[in-house]
């Protein structure tokens, strides 16, 4: 039986930081909320009177759109700060920003932020739950934990699974959160990219994880591949000499899918830059569960929502 | 008057001495030291029993702030913080706001040292105009307004054709080059050491190689040119084996290494992520180049120890961790920091350790007359005791960028003499510092 006792933490800054144990609880917890999606009344009375901020200091559709309908689903008040018409502009800073939104009494603070360790920075200096919802390149956690549960969905379960994570490592977060949440629950991982994509001493920091440059090679019988958007905004120079390049080598097309096994899946965090790392016939395919991931995310966030909510004492309201 | 220093043990590396003895101090020099010097005419006097005395400490390797960023420190606040920590003389790196690259910015600094100031402060100033890396600084004219060293700090001298004139040129006035070594190409965009800690916390690394690289290059100029080279802040194992090499072979060459990396490694950014006070240039390396660095210490491939003293506000420090600056002060720290970890953990003879921040500095920087407890030498002057126990807590630097904080260390700095005049008696809480109190008065 799921025990959600034993999952006490105020914050999530990343999966780096739960056991295998929590992720499993997040993943069962996400289930029943995600049931509720096929009611026409997709509202549950569970975080009435919390609040939750969204603070976003980078572009986002799907993780601000998300983590907004979880909480409105959970029946928590949202409110959203976006960068370019905040305080922010007339040089607050972040520690400021993050006080003011205590101040106004935010329960949680769901944060966005162009540098890895601003989530950090703010669970050291306010007393609200801090979510992650993607720092820099470190970890994006709720996406991790939609992959991981799509997947656990279309295939039973992840143990032994053979997962390979293609494109950008370097610059990826959600490759981060990834490889913590899939290696804590023994999935198979393959990390596939251009040697300059693949970050610095991973293999040390995950010894069982296999490097491959070689995309024919890496995804064969793969059950699983996860193709990374080209982040483009993040990258100093030149790390791979043209995009047509790139895409010759790890775009994902009809050809290649073929070398993973019939019923694999393929998932991508979008936004997607179709046609250079996944084709369009790719992306729609029957093997795709692209959309059920965006569906899934939902679930995931009120269970995060939710299972943070324990942890913070009610005086705070 | 004459001021004596009663039963300390002496430290003097330059004659292999450590002996209990007693030294005379009049009008600023050293006149005496033996055993029991006995005084009939009035005097001042120090019972140093059981404390350690030694020529007062050099740091080559400051940041004093001023001009620019008076926010941060002052040639007061540094001097404070310098006294405090044992040290008589202080380098002041030139990346001020405006740089220390012409006469009028040296005559600056050495005025306001004059009379602010509690110790000896020695600038450096740049070797390139506005530290650009393009022109060189008039060396001639900053050698005749005083500076001991010519350093773009920061920065590195990139251009090999510069670095080679640089060299070329300052060895006419015996001015060493001090080098700030960094590859920027490889460096540009890191925060912290490259490798396992840089790719779990998600941030651009700084690779050892982009040090290395302008060791190894700097080596073949000094070689080339004949010049003086010194090569500040060293990190890493392979830059320990290149200068070993290089001296092996007579090169002109000189180094030095800060205590954090003697202390620290990249782990602690594990322990507490995001902690910009484990934001250092050079980056906190790993466990392998540490214990290279304190077998360098051991066997003399190190020169000297400096303190990279660089404050920063707690404002500028409490920003996202690549937003925030590099720097940690280190001042009032160096000397227990090497008591605690080099003397009683690694079992380096404090005279190794003293040799290091007295003899060795005035020695490749041309001090006249400084670093040495000498008959007619200054009567520059640290009194410590190496057992004694505190906690690092409250810091006479204006900054308070310390990761050392709430650490227990042991060697405490008891007296400061500098120029025959106890600037810092930490027996005397409340007033420990001895000031140019006219000046103050003469403002008003």
């Amino acid at each position: 039986m799921l025990n959600v006792k034993k999952f006490n933490h105020k914050h999530l800054l990343g999966l780096e930081y739960l056991s295998k144990e929590e992720i499993e609880i997040i993943l069962e917890t996400a289930k029943p909320f995600k049931k509720l999606f096929t009611r026409s009344i997709k509202k549950v009375p569970t975080l009435r009177g919390r609040s939750v901020a969204l603070l976003f200091y980078e572009p986002s559709t799907r993780t601000r759109t998300s983590f907004e309908l979880a909480a409105k689903r959970l029946s928590a008040d949202t409110v959203n700060i976006t960068v370019q018409t905040s305080s922010v502009q007339k040089g607050e800073s972040l520690i400021d920003t993050a006080k003011t939104l205590e101040a106004m009494k935010a329960d949680f603070i769901v944060i966005r932020h162009f540098y890895s360790g601003a989530p950090h920075i703010l669970a050291q200096n306010v007393s609200s739950s801090i979510i992650n919802a993607g720092d820099g390149f470190h970890e994006h956690p709720t996406q991790g934990l939609l992959d991981i549960f799509t997947i656990k969905e279309k295939k039973g379960k992840i143990k032994d699974l053979k997962v390979v994570i293609l494109g950008d490592i370097l610059h990826s977060r959600v490759a981060r959160s990834n490889l913590w949440g899939l290696t804590k629950l023994q999935a198979n991982v393959v990390l596939c990219g251009p040697p300059t994509l693949i970050p610095p001493e991973i293999e040390k920091i995950f010894p069982n994880v296999e490097i491959e440059y070689n995309l024919e090679k890496a995804i064969k019988n793969a059950d699983v591949i996860n193709i990374l958007r080209v982040q483009f905004e993040r990258q100093l120079e030149h790390l791979f000499p043209s995009v047509r390049e790139y895409s010759l080598l790890y775009g994902m097309n009809k050809e290649r899918l073929k070398i993973a096994k019939d019923d694999v899946l393929i998932l991508h965090p979008g936004p997607m830059n179709r046609g250079i790392e996944i084709t369009t016939d790719v992306a729609d395919s029957l093997n795709s569960v692209i959309n059920q991931q965006v569906t899934n995310g939902v679930a995931i966030r009120m269970a995060v929502l939710y299972l943070l909510s324990l942890n913070t004492t009610s005086t705070k309201l | 008057m004459k001021l004596l220093i009663k039963n300390a043990i002496v430290v003097e590396p330059s004659k292999n001495l450590e002996k209990k003895q007693d030294i005379l101090i009049e009008n600023g020099k050293i006149i005496e030291i033996k055993e029991n010097i006995k005084l009939t005419q009035p005097h001042k006097q120090i019972n140093a029993n059981n404390f350690y005395v030694s020529a007062g400490f050099i740091d080559i390797h400051t940041h004093l702030r001023e001009p620019g960023n008076e926010e941060e420190e002052t040639i007061n606040s540094g001097t404070k913080a310098a006294a405090a920590g044992g040290f008589t003389s202080v380098f002041c790196m030139p990346n001020t706001n405006p740089p220390i690259d012409d006469q009028a910015a040296v005559e600056f600094i050495m005025l306001k040292a004059k009379n602010e100031g509690l110790i000896n402060v020695y600038p450096v100033g740049c070797v390139t105009k506005l530290r650009k890396g393009e022109e060189l600084t008039e060396i001639g004219e900053l050698k005749k307004a005083g500076v001991v060293a010519i350093s773009d700090d920061g920065e590195p001298v990139e251009n090999s054709k510069i670095m080679r004139r640089a060299l070329e040129y300052s060895k006419m006035f015996n001015l060493p080059v001090i080098q700030h070594c960094e590859d920027k190409n490889l460096s540009k965009g890191g925060v912290i050491n490259e490798g396992k800690v840089s790719t779990m916390l998600g941030v651009r690394g700084i690779p050892k190689e982009s040090e290395e690289i302008i060791v190894i290059r700097d080596i073949i100029l000094a070689s080339l040119s004949k010049g003086f080279l010194h090569l500040t802040h060293i990190s890493s194992k392979n830059s320990i084996e290149f200068i070993k090499q290089a001296k092996q072979k007579n090169i002109n060459i000189t180094c030095d290494v800060t205590p954090h990396h003697l202390v620290l490694t990249e782990d602690y950014l594990l322990k507490s992520p995001y902690d910009t006070n484990l934001k250092i240039n050079p980056p906190l390396r790993t466990e392998e180049d540490r214990i290279s660095l304190i077998n360098a210490i051991k066997d003399d491939t190190v020169d000297c120890i400096s303190s990279d003293h660089a404050p920063h506000t707690k404002e500028e420090k409490s920003k996202e961790f690549d937003l925030a600056p590099f720097g940690i002060i280190g001042l009032e720290t160096l000397f227990p920091l090497c008591v605690t970890f080099l003397y009683y953990k690694h079992k380096v003879p404090l005279i190794n350790i003293i040799k290091k921040i007295t003899n060795n500095p005035a020695k490749i920087f041309n001090l006249k007359n400084k670093g040495k407890i000498e008959i007619g030498y200054d009567a520059d002057l640290t009194i410590f005791s190496i057992q004694e126990e505190f906690i690092v807590s409250n810091f006479f630097s204006k900054s308070s960028n310390s990761p050392f904080i709430g650490w227990k260390l042991k060697g405490k700095i008891k007296y400061t003499i500098c120029g025959g005049k106890v600037v810092f008696d930490s027996t005397n809480p409340k007033d420990p510092f001895y000031e140019n109190k006219n000046f103050y008065n003469n403002k008003k």
